[in-house]
């Protein structure tokens, strides 16, 4: 394949889902959003969410999340049915989850180290040094220098608040992550490191990652499955060789326009000798 | 349910022997800070310890991060440490979140005289620097509204029609009827009093000339301040929040022509309006108790209205008006554009802006009695 695995080779369809999500249905008023929508993200695997602006990718996020209502269909997290659980059951399943919203959603009247600790502080009861040093953890980890730490986040730049919110996200060493356009944003290295970052994490932790993104080098990267949004459905899932071979007219327009071609280049060394292509 | 994290020790030859166990997980990091405690002081006098990894099931960050703080607090005692069986997976955890020491941000301590001392000087600075605000920020305004009177396609009559529907006709109704109450019961307290006199017809008197010349104004700028006021700061504010003034100050708009000056004008013709609306529900509230409660007939309170007030008492209260609104537009202008990046600033903000121009009407309105007063209006 056109990637080095950087991940567990051995999630294939026989690793248990993490999420499962079957004829799910969302409208707003008379528009229909999601339309009768399934998706798989196995465990441990980082999926990737491509689909136009607009087509609600974030929609589905937000109601796998519990923060849209849905019209029909039912989502499965870890293999509990969102809709059958009772309140604490729920909020216990939420605990697992890490997410990264795309304005990054940090609370504005706190510095981002105390972002950082508001989930070890509210669900672990975790004050003083070692709240102190498990945060200053995950702001180094992801990438923010020390003296980011005591900033409001309105004195962030919007790279700095992507990695505040991701070290928010990651405070508890979430089971699950949800990440919304990550790398939207940051430069390329900055988001080359992200998707190393993520990558790592994966590895190390057994993450899973559910990551909208438009960012090519990210599905390239850091990607073990890559599904695409159209009309409601999805309407490819599969790793990126199955995105590139289909023949889906919006697919072949994502995968195959200049960007990509160029993002693709990057990725298959072997491909640089060759001629440009136009 | 996660298993707690544990640890067993024994010695072997010379070293002391650590076996991990259970889930060092953040889920139980009270447990593990714990856990990592009794370690060190186990570990006390031996020359050598071992970590042993393999029978951990999870480990995750935090977990990761304190094996390795416990470690290197440990070399830090003199005893030489040795990890053993970890899973590669581990050994990427144990480096990614290995334990380093972060720069210690300088406290600020500061013995409480001083602190008290720093305060007030800080206070007096920035009540300081409010006033010199405030007066720019007029003149600001002034200028701006000049400009937009000179050049009639500059002002913006959508936006002024917009802003007078929500300051005057949506507040209309809770301001008639919070005048409708105090009308009537001025009403009832005078009838009350006088009639011990065996005068309860100047309670009519009473309700006109504290009804027109202060309550209905007052009472309508202070409604008015909390609840247009407030809107507007809060609007401004988190437009100034969302970068959106920024945004029209590159496309080469002035903020204060496009926001302030139509709700100000919006705000200085909405005012007199709603006051005469206020003293018509106060007067009337006053006449329907004056009925029931003094068995004053609507005729002969009417009558004696009209001998109690002059038009000078009417034309105080409505006088009043445009200043009011402008005192509350201003201050309220002034505050939306201070507030900075946090949720927090929007929220003290709106809270100035309320407190400040209800005080500042009361103020205006003192100022006023004053000067009618010396003019004999």
């Amino acid at each position: 394949m056109s990637t080095a695995p950087l991940h567990d080779p051995q999630i294939d369809a026989a690793t248990p889902l993490a999420i499962k999500v079957r004829d799910l249905t969302v409208a707003f008023g008379d528009k229909v959003i999601l339309d009768g929508l399934d998706l798989d993200v196995r465990k441990g695997e980082v999926l990737g969410f491509v689909g136009g602006s607009g087509m609600g990718k974030s929609v589905l996020t937000r109601t796998i999340l519990g923060l849209n209502a849905k019209q029909r269909g039912t989502i499965e997290v870890f293999g509990a049915d969102l809709d059958t659980l009772d309140f604490k059951a729920r909020k216990r399943l939420e605990r697992r989850f890490g997410v990264m919203f795309q304005m990054g959603a940090l609370f504005s009247g706190l510095t981002v180290k105390q972002n950082v600790q508001v989930p070890l502080r509210e669900h672990l009861r975790l004050t003083g040094r070692l709240a102190d040093e498990l945060a200053m953890l995950k702001i180094e980890l992801v990438g923010l220098q020390p003296d980011a730490a005591d900033k409001y986040p309105a004195e962030l730049s919007g790279g700095m608040i992507k990695r505040a919110a991701l070290a928010r996200a990651l405070a508890l060493d979430p089971e699950l992550v949800f990440l919304d356009e990550p790398t939207s944003g940051l430069d390329p290295i900055g988001a080359a490191e992200f998707d190393e970052l993520i990558a790592t994490l994966q590895k190390t932790l057994g993450l899973t990652v559910f990551m909208v993104t438009h960012d090519l080098d990210s599905l390239y990267a850091a990607c073990d499955r890559v599904a695409a949004l159209a009309d409601g459905k999805v309407i490819a899932a599969g790793p990126i060789s199955t995105m590139l071979a289909s023949d889906h007219p919006w697919l072949r327009n994502y995968f195959h326009g200049k960007r990509a071609r160029q993002a693709d280049a990057a990725a298959r060394p072997q491909l640089r000798a060759a001629p440009p292509v136009r | 349910m996660p298993q707690t994290p544990d640890f067993s020790s024994a010695w072997t030859d010379n070293a002391l022997y650590f076996r991990f166990a259970g889930s060092w997980t953040v889920d139980a990091a009270r447990a593990l800070q714990d856990r990592v405690d009794t370690l060190i002081a186990e570990a006390r006098g031996a020359a050598q310890a071992v970590f042993d990894l393999g029978d951990i099931e999870r480990l995750d960050t935090s977990g990761a991060f304190l094996i390795d703080r416990t470690r290197q607090d440990l070399n830090g005692r003199g005893i030489a440490t040795r990890l053993e069986r970890v899973r590669p997976e581990f050994q990427i955890l144990l480096t990614e979140a290995r334990y380093r020491t972060f720069p210690e941000l300088p406290e600020a301590r500061k013995n409480l005289g001083f602190e008290i001392a720093a305060d007030v000087g800080e206070s007096l600075v920035t009540t300081g620097r409010d006033l010199f605000n405030a007066t720019s920020f007029l003149g600001e305004v002034v200028t701006t509204l000049g400009r937009t009177l000179l050049t009639p396609s500059r002002f913006r009559i959508a936006s002024v029609i917009f802003h007078f529907e929500h300051f005057a006709f949506r507040s209309l109704p809770i301001i008639a009827l919070i005048n409708f109450l105090v009308g009537g019961i001025v009403a009832q307290r005078g009838i009350y009093l006088l009639q011990r006199f065996g005068a309860p017809t100047y309670a009519i008197d009473l309700v006109g000339v504290l009804t027109l010349r202060e309550l209905g104004v007052l009472l309508t700028s202070i409604m008015i301040a909390g609840r247009s006021g407030s809107a507007i700061t809060a609007e401004i504010g988190a437009m100034k929040m969302r970068e959106e003034i920024d945004a029209l100050h590159v496309m080469g708009l002035q903020p204060i022509e496009v926001l302030v000056v139509p709700r100000l004008i919006a705000l200085v013709l909405a005012l007199p309006a709603l006051t005469i609306a206020a003293n018509t529900a106060a007067l009337f509230g006053g006449m329907l108790v004056a009925w029931g409660y003094g068995g004053i007939t609507p005729e002969n309170f009417l009558t004696h209205l009209q001998n109690a007030v002059d038009t000078s008492d009417f034309w105080v209260g409505i006088i009043k008006a445009p200043f009011m609104a402008l005192v509350i537009g201003l201050i309220a202008a002034t505050e939306g554009f201070n507030v900075s990046g946090s949720a927090e600033s929007l929220g003290r903000q709106v809270t100035a802006s309320v407190v400040k121009s209800i005080f500042m009407v009361i103020v205006v309105d003192g100022f006023f009695s004053i000067f009618f007063s010396s003019i004999r209006f």
